[in-house]
């Protein structure tokens, strides 16, 4: 056993030298081939942060959401289908939500104005996700004035910011007290925007929404594993068609390679007919070029994965981030948290080490047959 | 709608590339069946051998590939169960469509024989005549079909995903109520599948013991393994699991290589997959003792086939020994 370490540790120490002796060509490989790994690592590592993300903030929502839906509309809801909905048999909670959005001209963006149910706020008081805090350069103690529904303008003092951490969805939220919300937005009381409903047994869930549309045949019930399915299903779809687009890059890459391997300069051949004429058979320098190979995979997938991880968890993804993850005027400012898996490692060495091993295969089959009587001529 | 998911792009790429890759091969193994010729010097002789180190090496890669496309095979149903309506684990993603499990059959049935290939290629490598040139072309006659085949269905199963479809989760699947083949395994009483599970793993330790001991009866090693490969699936499936999710009726065989439990069917099932394809390896190596240029290398591999199998074996062994006896589960009072 150990006497084969030390064989293989032989070819490595001669692949190494064979490598540094032609350091040009080899480190222009190494380049493109960390290019590579680096585009396609970054795609990955910023749609698996995302996808956490949205995982992460969908966690704490409510199982089950009721629309009151009018000719194909969304409309309000009146509370009086919470009676309506009598008690339902693993429902643990359900309440009314009151939201909506507001579209601010000052700042050409959107709004969304929510009912702050676990902050007591004074009428006139409001907290503001930090988009709007930076947008609008607001901080505690200063005013906002907004059009109302009745075109007066509404002046609402900031309370304070919501916290940093929940700025994926709080970026452009502005939390208020119910009465203050139901006078800008003008809507009577016992009507809501929709319910919620929390069913703790996740088993239970599909039978709560079947019972509900069979109660309330003019409301749509949303599950929450539907909301997390689509999204799931949208960040694969990106990092796909990014991938699909990536793959002509791939193809270039993999021209490259085998003409690398295969243009073998004459200096190059009259090294492999020396090796053999002193006793190497072609198997040993097949498996030389491989280690070549590998050692060149190797440092080309650690070095493009790094950058990659830099780029998206450092730099904030910059290349990619307009495409993977849609865009907003008060788009969150959002620091992707570092996660690494063994899918996205074993997916990536498919789209790198693969082809590249594939396509200097026959190249170095065709080196390590030479005659060494023909090369050292 | 078919996903669109690099996995399943990776997946189908190197399926694809495999089975062309696998195509020279099945001409070139043709060739070798019908014109081989160690005595012979002749320019076709030569060819052919130069072109054995092309070929071999192609196939090695392409097999290598595969042992790793299984990974990520598994890995991938798994993560792609949030994405089907009553889909938990690999197991309701494999029930998506009829091609699931034959995806999934195919792949391990092509991990078994090209593991075996591998290890024949490597005896073959060490007899300076290459005596079992002529044995392993024929073999991989027989594997590039089931190559083709399994590069067809995978893509069947991948292109007709339907994320409507409601499927079943394992717990339909593997319940003691239902039908089938895995339905049977999953009725199987603990108690019975815990005598076979061990029953099993006693059998092949100690066949490799008597092989390490006395130096022969590596086909009966090899048997074993096969066998202790079959009962240890069902023990698992109807034994094991049980006590992993410490609860008497979730017989899923995936649902042990989530996260939420520690991803510790990894640290099962591969142990066992390794030391079952060691363990044929070890006995092809015993069934070309015979052939004068092996006798040493045969013998040579062979025992380091079983040392290795006998490992793997070990291991996967105190670990399913080590989650009973961790678990929390209790079932002496109910089964016996």
């Amino acid at each position: 056993m150990l006497q084969a370490i030390e064989r293989q540790r032989y070819f490595i120490d001669y692949s190494l030298s064979s490598l540094a002796r032609r350091r040009g060509k080899n480190l222009g490989l190494l380049t493109v081939y960390s290019l590579i790994v680096f585009l396609l690592a970054s795609v990955m590592l910023f749609t698996q942060s995302l996808r956490q993300e949205a995982a992460a903030i969908l966690k704490e929502a409510p199982e089950i959401l009721v629309q009151r839906i009018a000719a194909g509309r969304q409309d309000l809801i009146p509370a009086a289908y919470l009676e309506r909905m009598g008690s339902l048999r693993g429902v643990s909670e359900k309440r009314g939500r009151l939201w909506g959005y507001h579209f601010d001209p000052a700042i050409k963006a959107n709004y969304t104005l929510m009912t702050a149910d676990q902050h007591q706020l004074p009428p006139d008081g409001i907290l503001i996700g930090a988009g709007i805090a930076r947008a609008r350069g607001l901080g505690a103690g200063d005013f906002l004035s907004l059009r109302g529904n009745d075109g007066k303008p509404a002046a609402f003092r900031v309370e304070g910011i919501l916290p940093a951490e929940t700025e994926l969805i709080s970026s452009d939220l502005i939390l208020m007290a119910e009465p203050s919300l139901r006078a800008f937005f003008g809507i009577p009381d016992g009507l809501y925007t929709d319910l919620i409903l929390k069913v703790s047994n996740p088993r239970e869930v599909r039978k709560v929404a079947e019972k509900l549309t069979l109660l309330l045949p003019d409301t749509r019930p949303i599950l929450r594993e539907e909301i997390l399915r689509t999204y799931d299903a949208i960040f694969n779809w990106r990092e796909g068609v990014v991938f699909v687009l990536l793959m002509g890059a791939l193809l270039a890459f993999v021209i490259f390679a085998w003409d690398k391997a295969s243009g073998l300069s004459a200096e190059e051949r009259q090294e492999i007919g020396i090796l053999k004429a002193i006793g190497w058979e072609t198997g040993d320098v097949i498996r030389m070029k491989f280690w070549e190979g590998g050692l060149i995979s190797l440092s080309a997938f650690l070095l493009g994965y790094l950058l990659a991880y830099l780029h998206v968890f450092f730099a904030d993804g910059f290349l990619f981030e307009p495409v993977l993850k849609g865009w907003a005027t008060l788009y969150p400012a959002f620091r992707p948290r570092p996660v690494v898996d063994g899918l996205q490692l074993a997916t990536l060495f498919f789209f790198s080490v693969f082809p590249y091993t594939l396509a200097t295969l026959v190249p170095v089959w065709r080196a390590a047959i030479t005659d060494p009587d023909s090369v050292m001529r | 709608m078919a996903i669109l998911n690099p996995a399943i792009l990776a997946l189908t790429l190197a399926a694809l590339a495999v089975s062309l890759a696998l195509l020279p091969a099945a001409v070139f193994s043709l060739r070798v069946l019908r014109q081989w010729d160690m005595d012979s010097g002749s320019e076709r002789q030569l060819g052919l051998e130069r072109s054995t180190y092309l070929i071999s090496t192609l196939v090695a890669f392409a097999f290598a590939v595969e042992l790793i496309a299984l990974l990520l095979f598994i890995y991938n149903a798994e993560a792609l169960s949030t994405q089907f309506v009553g889909a938990m684990c690999a197991t309701g993603v494999l029930n998506v469509n009829g091609y699931g499990w034959p995806t999934l059959l195919l792949k391990v049935l092509i991990f078994f024989a090209a593991a075996l290939w591998l290890q024949l290629n490597r005896l073959d490598n060490r007899g300076e005549d290459y005596p079992l040139t002529r044995r392993k072309y024929g073999l991989l006659l027989a594997i590039a079909p089931l190559v083709w085949a399994e590069a067809a269905v995978q893509t069947l199963f991948f292109l007709n995903m339907n994320p409507e479809v409601i499927t079943s989760c394992c717990g339909s699947l593997f319940s003691a109520e239902g039908s089938g083949v895995a339905a049977e395994i999953a009725g199987l009483a603990p108690r019975e599948a815990a005598l076979l599970f061990f029953g099993g793993g006693l059998t092949v330790l100690g066949l490799g013991a008597w092989r390490l001991w006395r130096g022969r009866g590596g086909i009966p090693f090899a048997l074993g393994g096969i066998g202790a490969f079959v009962t240890a699936l069902m023990g698992i499936v109807s034994f094991v699991a049980l006590y992993v999710y410490e609860h008497p009726h979730h017989h899923c065989p995936f649902c042990i290589l989530k996260a939420g439990h520690g991803f510790i069917g990894y640290g099962l099932y591969i142990p066992l997959f390794a030391a079952t394809a060691l363990a044929l390896g070890a006995g092809s190596a015993a069934l070309h003792r015979h052939v004068p240029s092996l006798r040493a290398a045969a013998a040579l591999e062979g025992l380091r086939s079983i040392r290795l199998a006998m490992i793997g074996f070990v291991w996967f062994y105190a670990l399913g020994l080590w989650l009973v006896a961790r678990s929390n589960l209790t079932l002496t009072e109910v089964w016996w």
